[in-house]
């Protein structure tokens, strides 16, 4: 075969540049920058099949489309499933638009939130907790009841907790891109639909686990691991076994010798590349179930990462600066403001004012 | 699976199903799901999980796929209803129409609230969105069929007529 | 009288029916251009008449077609959207019911342009009498020899399938109605692809309104140039507008584009004046999703021009002074409406109606129904109003469909114009709470 080189595409980020094959998305192309420019990401993920574009976490302005066509896309568009086109210009944290759309989506998706975070079991890998962090504000401006949904038994192993639900359907799509028989979905729809089986049955296959892994918040956990730790309590070591259903690529979750949770490893983006079998999952929490390969190298995702919510992200580039920008209120100078000292003078509050500072006055 | 037995189409219906499962092409079936949950509903009344299930199993999809969609379209009653449904038009221009009033006049006159049936089983009252005829409201429909320019008198009428 | 393209006969006995029908010259423009007229050509006409969308978003017919993508061996569709469910706008169902074969007939020479073998009519659920209605028809069209195999002895085959809706103001939007044909949730897609490229089964698909569709019998029979040169501008043909509220005569009316807005409401050919002995408030022009504007803005453009019924005479002054022609849907305010119970009743509507899928229109229409519910409850605080402005911004612009936007624009407009009316709600809560109390500072016309 004859070597032809492919034709890529150059994409700027922020301000870096990068080079990237055609098709890819404004989101792969930031990542593969790295994470300093990378969007946020609620809903889209990449080894699922449809997932993206409904959280709108990882909205960007175009400032220009190409370097055929530099006009600016007119409105701010999801990263994670719009294609990049050659001499493309992309504004991330840079564009005081999409920090405010962020701001925005942030207080959408905390609206109805429970905000239990401290006996929530996802507190400390939660994503919605880093998103908000780093884009958000601290107060809330919801004055109304929020939403609630009835519990609803989904079987021995897997905790449904709809309240904490943000919607991002990735459950959905790992129940039939992984599993053989998807016995949950969406139901009822708008500011009411719900992640339920309808019927509550219990979500059973070999492969169901993985729906935990995936979930970006609290709403989907492991029943076997409930309260029993938090996470930064606890130790990551990489470990396989010879798994017959799976690739046996796992994590251990440490609590001194004990193994107190098993999951499937994530890359620097949350992200399963290696799904896990339920066995693995749920029922080898022996040391001598598995091969130990080492420490998991700890990155992001984490809270076990020293300072996660604290020095080291300021480091990032422009991130004190967004800050800053982010609570920076003009001042209303549209006010009229009294300039008459003639007319000041006449008022009583000056008398008196004057008759107390005489001395001062006078000096 | 439930044992629901008696849950089968009359032959007439089993035969449209057959029908409109061929106005698509191969292998896309689950186009007919909105149709036959509609052929559903006008022989069982309501969505209940045995004709959920039943229709899936017409359909060859799984029953998962069935409740997310009838739960989606608000035509669809998830829960047992009267004899005549009444869904009437609470937007805007049958507001502007006197809708309100209308509409408070047909839960006085029934002795219930919106989503609530009567005692006797025989009228169920259903809030509803826009139902394309603004320039003729207020409106209300029973089934497929639309009562327009309403008002205290002609509900009357209708609610008399309709409890013989 | 003008020129009536989609109602001329609506008013003949009978002409619900083929035979009536097909006395009165219908079908002649299949037979024209299935028998003397390539696809092409008819795709041709259709871009010279300039007929634009006539489901809201106004997009020139003839180019939307012209993006159809064709690759080899891949099936292409046609879908007519009858979902129409915009609060204030009901003309699509007149013409169903009124006129189906016309519908039909469009639908017969439109798939032939696109060379679609198999066409949709998906219609709203709710009217389920009016498929009946097309489905009577289409069995009549059929014995007649106009759909079917080898129609005319063309060689073109087409059939044609009515798909019922299931209560769902989102499929409406193209994408979501695709969804909802393929048996699914209306969800909207992410685009791209867009539907010309890939639709309904992953196939290319152009999804046009009943009321483009219907103008495309009379653009065959009397050319595009003839459809282009009725209205004004860019705004060619005829437009259906839907007309409710308070006026005079409530009901469907033809217009030809650029027709003075002002003998649009008064004169009695159309709406007959505002409800006799009463005075105009507020106009929402093309259905509840465009921006409402006082009367005085709605007859008159903020630099004292006439305003017209066409696109581009509503939209003149932008949101600020400014609304849109949208799918046509005339609604009428006096003096006895309250635009926050009315601005609260449309944003109830969307929280409804939002599909759930992306984060500002699920959370934010719901967030905007519950302070706008109670502002009117006489609940409301000052800041409520800021508030709610904020709030539309965060959804406008940045969700997957324009259903985001359409929950927006209203509560904005109605901000905007009417901000004077909102602080009297929440200044003097006990006063505008009283059973049909109304703001008496409002400006009328």
């Amino acid at each position: 075969m004859e070597d032809i080189k492919p034709i890529m595409f150059k994409v700027t980020v922020d301000g870096v540049e990068v080079e990237v094959a055609p098709g890819t998305t404004i989101m792969q192309a930031a990542r593969q920058i790295g994470p300093e420019v990378a969007p946020p990401a609620m809903c889209y993920y990449e080894p699922l099949k449809g997932s993206g574009g409904k959280c709108r976490a990882c909205l960007v302005k175009v400032a220009a489309g190409s370097a055929k066509d530099p006009r600016p896309m007119p409105k701010l568009v999801a990263s994670c499933i719009t294609p990049v086109q050659d001499g493309m210009v992309v504004e991330n944290f840079t564009n005081p638009q999409v920090v405010e759309a962020r701001k925005g989506v942030v207080e959408f998706l905390l609206l109805n939130h429970p905000l239990d975070c401290p006996v929530c079991d996802q507190a400390g890998e939660c994503h919605l907790q880093d998103f908000a962090f780093e884009n958000g504000v601290s107060t809330t401006r919801y004055e109304e009841e929020r939403r609630t949904f009835e519990k609803e038994d989904i079987g021995p192993y897997i905790q449904l907790h709809m309240t904490r639900c943000v919607l991002c359907y990735r459950c959905v799509y790992t129940a039939d891109q992984i599993t053989d028989g998807r016995v949950h979905g969406v139901m009822g729809r708008g500011d009411h639909a719900e992640i339920s089986t309808y019927i509550g049955r219990a979500i059973d296959n070999d492969f169901s686990g993985n729906v935990i892994d995936v979930c970006p918040v609290g709403a989907l956990t492991d029943k076997t691991y409930r309260f029993k730790n938090r996470v930064w309590f606890s130790k990551p070591v990489d470990a396989h076994c010879d798994c017959d259903k799976c690739s046996g690529k796992v994590q251990l979750w440490y609590r001194g010798d004990e193994v107190i949770r098993v999951t499937a490893r994530k890359n620097e983006w949350g992200e399963v590349k290696e799904f896990i079998c339920n066995t693995c999952r749920f029922e080898k929490k022996k040391t001598s179930d598995w091969v130990i390969e080492g420490p998991t190298k700890v990155n992001r995702a984490s809270v076990i990462s020293a300072n996660k919510y604290g020095a080291n992200l300021i480091k990032k580039p422009d991130f004190a600066l967004k800050l800053a920008e982010s609570q920076f209120k003009k001042i209303d100078d549209s006010r009229p403001y009294v300039n008459d000292m003639a007319e000041i003078k006449q008022s009583e509050d000056y008398k008196a004012l004057m008759q107390k500072n005489e001395s001062f006055f006078k000096k | 699976m439930t044992e629901n037995n008696n849950i089968v189409f009359t032959p007439e219906r089993l035969a449209k199903v057959q029908e409109i499962i061929a106005r698509y092409p191969e292998g896309r079936q689950k186009s007919a799901l909105l149709p036959v949950l509609h052929l559903a509903q006008e022989q069982f009344a309501w969505m209940s999980q045995g004709v959920m299930d039943y229709v899936a199993s017409l359909l060859s999809i799984k029953p998962v796929e069935v409740y997310e969609v009838a739960s989606f379209y608000t035509m669809f009653h998830l829960e047992p209803v009267g004899k005549h449904v009444i869904e009437y038009c609470r937007t805007g221009p049958c507001v502007l129409m006197g809708g309100e009033e209308v509409f408070g006049h047909l839960q006085q006159k029934l002795g219930i609230k919106k989503g609530e049936t009567t005692a006797d089983g025989l009228f169920t009252l259903k809030e509803v969105e826009c139902l394309a005829a603004c320039g003729w409201g207020p409106c209300f429909q029973i089934r497929e069929k639309y009562y327009m320019h309403l008002n205290n008198q002609k509900v009357d009428e209708i609610i008399e007529e309709l409890s013989k | 009288m003008s020129l009536k393209i989609l109602t001329e006969h609506c008013s003949t006995p009978g002409i619900e029916t083929f035979e009536v029908y097909r006395k009165k010259g219908g079908y002649t423009a299949v037979e024209k251009a299935l028998k003397k007229m390539t696809p092409d050509e008819v795709v041709e006409e259709v871009k010279k008449s300039g007929v634009r969308g006539r489901g809201g978003a106004g997009f020139p017919m003839g180019m939307k077609w012209s993006f159809l993508a064709k690759p080899e061996g891949v099936p292409r569709y046609l879908v007519c959207n009858a979902d129409e469910s915009e609060p204030g706008t009901f003309k699509d169902h007149y013409l169903m019911k009124t006129i189906p074969h016309l519908l039909v007939e469009g639908m017969i020479i439109s798939s032939y342009a696109l060379g679609a073998n198999k066409s949709f009519i998906y219609v709203r659920g709710e009217l389920m009498y009016v498929i009946r209605i097309l489905e009577k028809a289409i069995e009549e069209a059929k014995a007649a020899g106009f759909l079917g195999k080898n129609i005319l002895g063309s060689g073109y085959d087409l059939e044609l399938v009515v798909q019922p809706g299931g209560g769902a103001y989102i499929c409406g939007e193209e994408t979501a109605l695709l969804e909802s044909l393929e048996g699914k949730r209306g969800n909207p897609r992410n685009k791209p692809p867009f539907p010309a490229v890939k639709g309904l089964y992953q196939s290319p698909t152009v999804v046009n309104n009943v009321e483009s569709i219907s103008t495309v019998s009379w653009i065959i029979n009397n050319g595009g140039d003839a459809y282009a040169a009725v209205g004004v501008g860019k705004s060619t043909g005829t437009k259906l507008i839907s007309a409710s509220g308070h006026i005079n005569k409530p009901g469907v009316y033809e217009i030809e584009l650029g027709l003075s807005c002002d003998e649009f409401l008064n004169s009695d050919e159309y709406c007959g004046g505002v409800r006799t002995g009463h005075r105009l408030k507020a106009v929402v022009a093309g259905g509840s999703s465009v921006p409402i504007v006082p009367g005085s803005l709605f007859l008159k453009t903020a630099n004292g021009e006439d305003r017209l019924m066409s696109y581009e005479s509503l939209s003149d002054g932008g949101f600020a002074t400014g609304t849109m022609l949208g799918s046509g849907g005339f609604i009428a305010f006096d003096e006895t409406a309250c635009i926050v119970r009315n601005t609260w009743n449309f944003s109830r509507f969307y929280e409804h109606e939002s599909c759930g899928q992306c984060s500002p229109c699920r959370e934010g229409t719901g967030w905007m129904q519950k302070v706008l519910n109670r502002i009117e409850h006489g609940k409301g605080s000052m800041s409520d109003i800021d508030l709610l402005v904020d709030v539309s911004k965060k959804i406008e612009g940045n969700t997957i469909c324009p259903l985001g936007d359409a929950a927006a624009w209203p509560v904005a407009s109605a901000i905007r114009h009417f901000r004077d009316e909102f602080e009297w709600h929440i200044k003097h809560p006990l006063e505008a709470t009283k059973p049909g109390a109304v703001y008496a500072g409002a400006v009328l016309v």
